[in-house]
């Protein structure tokens, strides 16, 4: 038998969850609100979702199925090291099926599936003000949450109509939180934030740089910022995903030569093979494929 | 008599992610009774689910309250001290968790620490026992993390609690947050839930 030291269950150590356990409650019982929190160096560099890491491991147990997604895809680097760090140290299932995850992990977007009671959402989260770009010091935007003021992002989003027209912000689109707190929802396309609203399952969020752990429970008001006369909108796709037809769905544009050929396929991989299994086939898919 | 230190977690690691996962559920879904997959033992006034919650939770970093039962029962402090090393605090403002294994032994909500509007996360958490989460006056609830409404009647409130909630509602974003423990499972009522109906 083998004598090689293991790393305490899901990596992080036990004083250092119960701290990130304290700050998820506080974040759940204050929807929207950024709890701080001592994050922790992890085997990774920042911005590589050590955020979202101390998150997951702070609620994964033994019975739990985890996914990981970058950018809606199962198959890309962040996603599949994800995955295999937490089968290695928690020793966990994965799996690559929403419906069959009971924590999902994900960079930048939400699943296209609807999520259900008891599926948790861990958002990777580089930058969790919402106010940041708008005010640099930390002492002023977290006077700014608790007066409630947020003039200046309507003010952005207003600029942006003078400008160009149109509310020009088309990922971390800011949400307002059970009608209290302005909340980034981390940097997904604006055509995820209605998946927020009154969602199923409990969305966490983690940011290991900036320290900061917030929450949206299940069936909570998430409204996107907008006006009377500029309603809040998401994209549109002319044609649908090229190789499964889906249509009503987020897609990438994928280069196919240096002649302007191009395709659009779903952002969210698991959706797409799950909708070619069924027997659905796009403008450029192929009949029966894997 | 002096309860000792036996007891405690047997698999530190494992009961407290799964006494843990009961509590977070609980409170992303208020008044919903979340079961304790595998409680510590009971240890003397401190019910099995008092001792899970409180082993789950505190460290040397969250100052704890105990009510004066518990703080009077010899064996009490010296079991917290060896099994969390959490510091135990008199004054009830000054507490990241408040334990109490019965109501009567718990002062007003408003006591506690109630958080800044800069920082409402730096609130105390109270810990409830409560005697049975059905058969005590019905409230009706509604708030984050709750499908429309739900209908709670658990047993072992405060007698006024229902002002008491009403007062740490209007606090928003400050306010307690409070778990109600017994039965081998616990329900969860964060700041954000409101009582609709009920007396």
């Amino acid at each position: 038998m083998t004598t090689t030291a293991q790393y305490n269950f899901a990596y992080l150590d036990e004083q250092t969850k119960r701290m990130i356990r304290r700050a998820i409650l506080k974040a759940i019982a204050i929807p929207g609100y950024q709890v701080p929190f001592s994050s922790r160096e992890m085997p990774m560099p920042y911005g590589w979702g050590t955020g979202g890491v101390q998150v997951t491991a702070s609620i994964i147990g033994p019975d739990d199925v985890l996914k990981v997604i970058d950018q809606g895809a199962d198959d890309t680097t962040n996603a599949v090291s994800i995955r295999a760090f937490f089968a290695k140290v928690a020793q966990v299932a994965t799996t690559t099926h929403t419906g069959e995850a009971t924590i999902i992990q994900t960079r930048h977007r939400i699943p296209e599936r609807a999520l259900g009671q008891g599926q948790i959402l861990v958002y990777q989260v580089p930058i969790p003000e919402p106010l940041r770009f708008l005010e640099p010091r930390e002492t002023e935007t977290r006077k700014m949450h608790a007066l409630e003021e947020y003039g200046l992002m309507h003010v952005k989003l207003y600029e942006d109509i003078a400008r160009h027209g149109r509310i020009a912000t088309t990922y971390a689109y800011p949400v307002k939180v059970e009608g209290r707190y302005v909340m980034d929802p981390s940097p997904t396309p604006k055509f995820d934030n209605p998946k927020m609203h009154m969602s199923e399952a409990l969305q966490l969020f983690g940011a290991g740089r900036e320290h900061r752990i917030y929450a949206v429970p299940p069936h909570t008001e998430v409204v996107s910022l907008d006006f009377e006369d500029h309603p809040f909108a998401i994209q549109h796709f002319e044609e649908p995903c090229a190789l499964c037809g889906a249509e009503q769905v987020y897609l990438d544009e994928v280069i196919l030569d240096d002649r302007g050929g191009h395709m659009y396929v779903c952002s969210d991989t698991d959706n797409c093979e799950e909708r070619r299994a069924a027997g659905h086939v796009g403008a450029q898919g192929v009949e029966g494929a894997e | 008599m002096d309860i000792g230190l036996d007891g405690g977690f047997s698999e530190p690691v494992l009961q407290a992610q799964s006494s843990f996962r009961a509590i977070m559920d609980a409170l992303a879904n208020p008044g919903t009774i979340r079961k304790f997959a595998d409680l510590a033992s009971a240890h003397g006034p401190l019910t099995a689910e008092l001792v899970s919650t409180l082993l789950t939770l505190s460290d040397q970093d969250a100052p704890i309250w105990l009510s004066e039962k518990l703080r009077q029962t010899p064996g009490v402090e010296g079991f917290v001290a060896f099994h969390t090393g959490a510091p135990i605090v008199s004054v009830t403002g000054h507490a990241v968790f408040a334990f109490a294994e019965a109501t009567d032994e718990l002062p007003a909500l408003d006591k506690f620490n109630l958080g800044t509007q800069e920082y409402p996360d730096r609130s105390t958490t109270i810990v409830l026992g409560v005697s049975a989460f059905a058969g005590g006056d019905e409230l009706v609830i509604r708030g984050p993390g709750i499908k429309d409404q739900l209908k709670i009647s658990p047993v072992g409130l405060p007698t006024d609690f229902v002002a008491q909630w009403a007062a740490n509602r209007a606090l928003f974003p400050r306010g307690v947050d409070l778990l109600l423990v017994g039965d081998g499972a616990v329900m969860g009522l964060p700041r954000s839930t409101r009582i609709a109906e009920g007396h």
